[in-house]
C-alpha cells in the first residue's frame, strides 16, 4: 500500500468532515428563528442568561465568517457544544453512546455478509435451482419489509412465545460488577435480535448480489482450468470463484455503511439500544440541536472511515490497483 | 430470433413496445402492478364505501380483530378503527413517496447529466458534491431537516429526496458517459444541435431506462423512509400514516399485536409490489440478462 494514497485518502476524508461541519453550521442558521432559541432548544421557555450565554459561546452577536471559524475550530478540539437537556457536553454523551453503536453496526454487517454470501454461493451452483428462487424471493421480500417493524414483530415474537433471547436493552441489571466473561456473554445475548434485525435487509442483497457475481466468475476460462485439473468443487467455488466475485460485494458493503447506521437508528430506537441511535432519538423529541448535530457529525465520521476502509481493502483483494 | 438468417422474417418493433411486450409476460411484475393498483384504488377511493375517520375514537382499546363485525381488523390502544386508519394513513403514505422519488429523479438526473455530459471541472465539482451527500447518513440527515423545518407532507417529501439523489445522479452520470460517445450523437451535434438539446432531447431518452428502474426502486425505498420517519414520530402529526400507527401502537405490542402488525403488513406489500415491478422492467428493457 503506497503512503501516499493513504494520505490522500485520509485528506479527502477530512474535506469530507469539514464539509460536515459547514453543513451543520448553516443548518442551524438556516432554520427559522433566532439561532440562540434554536440551540438551547426550549422552544422559547429558555432564560434570558441562558440565550446571553449561548451567544457568547457561538459568538453570535459577531460576524457569520467568524461563527463559523468559532464552530470550526471548537469542532477540531473535540468541543461539540454542550447539551442543554442533558447538562452535559456533547462529545461526553456521544463517548458514552458510540461504542454500542459500533457493536451493533458491526455484527450486522458480519452476519448479513457471510451468511448472505454463503447463500448466494450456494445458490450460484444451481442457476436455476430451489435454492436460488429462494435468494431472489427472499432479497425482494427482505428489502420490502421495514426494518423497525421486523423488530417489532420479532419482539412480539421472543417476549411470550419463545423467550429465549431478551427484548430490550444491552445488559441485564443484576449482572453488573458481574466477571467480565459473565457480562460479556450477557452482551452478546442481547445483541442477538437487534443484530439479526438490521442484518437481514442486507443479508438478502449481498445474497442476491454474489449470486449474480458468482454466476459470472463460474463462466470464465480459469474457473474451467481449475476444474479440468481436478480441483475439489468446495475449493473451486470458494477460493478461485469467490475471491474474483468479492469486489462487487465489497463496493457496496463500503457503500451500504451509511444505510446501515440509518437502519441502526430505527432498531436501536425499537430494541432499546443505549447507542447513538437512541441518542438521536432522544435529543430529536427534546429539539437538542447541539447533540443532534454531533451525533450527524460523528455518525457522518463513521461513514468516511468506513469508505476508507473499502478502498484500503480494495487494494487488498484486487493486487491490479495496488501499483495506483 | 438466435438465428441470423431468421432477420428477414423479423419485422422492427420499437424498443418501447418491445419492453412493453417482454413486461406482459412477466408475472410477478404483473402481480406486482395488481398489488400496488388494488392498494393505490383502497387508499384513494375505499374512504367512499368504508366511512369513518381515522383519528376518531369509535370503540373500546384494543378490540381484537374478527371480535366486532363494525371493525373488522380491531381498533388501537385508543379505540380507533384501524380499517379506517389503513384506508387513510396510505394516501399520505403513497404521496410523500411518489413526490419524494420525483424530487430525487430531478435533482440526480440534473447533476448526473450535467456532470456527464461536460466532464472536466463540472464533473469534478458535482460529483464532490455527490460524494458528499453519500457521506451523511441519510435518514438521520431527513431527521434533522424535518425537525428544523418543522413536519408537513412536503417537508417530508423534500427531506426524502435530498438525501436520495446521490445514487441517481451516479447512474445518471454512468449512462451519459457511455452513450455521448455514440454516433447519433456526434451526428446530432453535426446538424448543429446546441448542448441543451443534445443533453434533454438526445442523450437523455435514450439514458431513460435504466433511470425509470432506478425511479420505481426509489419509490419503494421513499416510502420505507416516510414510514421509518412517522415511526419515529418526525411526520405530520395531522395526517394519518401507517408508519404514525405503528409508532403510536409501539408501546403496547405485548398487550395487542393487530395494530402495528396490520400497518406493517400494509407497507411490505406496497414495497414489494413496487419493487416486483421495478425487476419487472429491469428485465424487459435488459431482455439480454433474461437468458440467465
Amino acid at each position: 500500500m503506497s503512503l501516499s494514497f493513504l494520505s490522500r485518502r485520509l485528506a479527502y476524508g477530512l474535506l469530507l468532515m469539514l464539509g460536515v461541519v459547514i453543513l451543520n453550521f448553516l443548518l442551524i442558521r438556516l432554520a427559522p428563528g433566532d439561532p440562540a432559541v434554536v440551540i438551547a432548544g426550549e422552544m422559547g421557555g429558555a432564560t434570558e442568561e441562558m440565550l446571553e450565554s449561548i451567544r457568547e459561546d457561538y459568538g453570535l452577536n459577531k460576524p457569520v465568517l467568524t461563527q463559523l471559524w468559532i464552530y470550526i475550530s471548537g469542532v477540531a478540539t473535540g468541543n461539540l457544544g454542550e447539551s442543554f437537556f442533558f447538562n452535559q457536553p456533547v462529545s461526553s454523551l456521544i463517548a458514552a453512546r458510540v461504542g454500542p453503536t459500533i457493536l451493533l453496526v458491526i455484527s450486522a454487517q458480519i452476519i448479513s455478509i457471510v451468511l448472505g454470501v454463503f447463500l448466494g454461493v450456494i445458490a450460484a451452483r444451481k442457476p436455476n435451482g430451489v435454492m436460488s428462487a429462494f435468494v431472489s424471493v427472499f432479497a425482494t421480500i427482505g428489502y420490502a419489509v421495514p426494518v423497525f417493524w421486523t423488530g417489532i414483530m420479532l419482539i412480539i415474537l421472543f417476549a411470550s412465545a419463545i423467550p429465549i433471547f431478551p427484548v430490550e436493552g444491552m445488559q441485564s441489571v443484576k449482572l453488573r460488577g458481574a466477571p467480565f466473561l459473565t457480562q460479556a456473554l450477557d452482551v452478546a445475548h442481547h445483541l442477538v435480535l437487534p443484530a439479526f434485525t438490521l442484518a437481514i435487509i442486507y443479508l438478502a442483497q449481498y445474497a442476491r448480489l454474489s449470486r449474480a457475481s458468482m454466476l459470472e466468475v463460474l463462466g470464465s476460462d480459469y474457473i474451467r482450468t481449475a476444474r479440468a485439473k481436478g480441483s475439489p468443487e468446495r475449493s473451486v467455488l470458494f477460493k478461485h470463484a469467490l475471491r474474483n466475485a468479492a469486489l462487487p460485494i465489497l463496493t457496496v458493503a463500503g457503500l451500504q455503511f451509511g444505510n446501515l447506521i440509518s437502519g441502526a437508528l430505527l432498531v436501536e430506537t425499537v430494541f432499546n439500544w443505549p447507542g447513538m441511535g437512541r441518542l438521536a432519538f432522544e435529543s430529536i423529541l427534546r429539539r437538542d440541536y447541539p447533540t443532534i448535530m454531533g451525533v450527524l457529525f460523528f455518525a457522518s465520521a463513521m461513514v468516511v472511515v468506513a469508505n476508507i476502509l473499502t478502498d484500503i481493502s480494495y487494494r487488498w483483494a484486487d493486487p491490479r490497483l495496488r501499483g495506483r | 430470433m438466435s438465428n441470423q438468417n431468421d432477420m428477414s422474417d423479423y419485422t422492427a418493433e420499437s424498443p418501447a413496445r418491445e419492453a412493453w411486450r417482454m413486461f406482459r409476460r412477466n408475472i410477478p411484475a404483473l402481480v406486482g402492478v395488481f398489488i400496488l393498483a388494488a392498494i393505490i384504488l383502497l387508499t384513494f377511493y375505499g374512504q367512499f364505501f368504508y366511512t369513518g375517520d381515522a383519528f376518531d375514537v369509535v370503540w373500546a382499546p384494543h378490540e381484537r380483530p374478527g371480535v366486532t363485525p363494525e371493525f373488522p381488523l380491531g381498533t388501537d390502544y385508543l379505540g380507533r378503527d384501524l380499517v379506517a386508519g389503513l384506508l387513510t394513513g396510505g394516501g399520505a403514505t403513497l404521496a410523500v413517496g411518489a413526490t419524494a422519488a420525483m424530487i430525487t429523479m430531478i435533482i440526480g438526473i440534473t447533476f448526473g447529466a450535467l456532470a456527464g455530459f461536460y466532464g472536466g471541472w463540472v464533473d469534478n465539482l458535482l460529483m464532490r458534491i455527490t460524494e458528499f451527500f453519500q457521506v451523511l447518513p441519510a435518514l438521520l440527515f431527513a431527521m434533522v431537516l424535518v425537525t428544523l423545518f418543522s413536519p408537513s407532507l412536503f417537508t417530508i417529501a423534500m427531506a426524502i429526496g435530498v438525501v436520495s439523489w446521490p445514487q441517481t445522479a451516479r447512474l445518471t452520470r454512468a449512462e451519459f458517459l457511455k452513450i455521448k460517445e455514440l454516433e447519433y450523437v456526434t451526428a446530432a451535434r453535426a446538424i448543429g444541435a446546441k448542448n441543451k438539446r443534445i443533453i434533454w432531447k438526445v442523450i437523455l431518452p435514450n439514458a431513460m431506462p435504466p433511470l425509470i428502474v432506478s425511479a420505481t426502486l426509489t419509490i419503494g425505498v421513499a416510502i420505507l423512509f416516510e414510514a421509518g420517519l412517522s415511526f419515529l414520530g418526525l411526520g405530520d402529526p395531522n395526517v394519518m400514516s401507517w408508519g404514525l400507527m405503528i409508532g403510536a401502537n409501539r408501546e403496547y405490542i405485548l398487550d395487542a399485536w393487530w395494530p402495528v402488525t396490520f400497518p406493517g403488513l400494509a407497507i411490505f406489500f406496497t414495497v414489494f409490489a413496487v419493487s416486483l415491478i421495478g425487476d419487472g422492467l429491469n428485465d424487459a428493457f435488459n431482455p439480454k440478462l433474461r437468458e440467465r
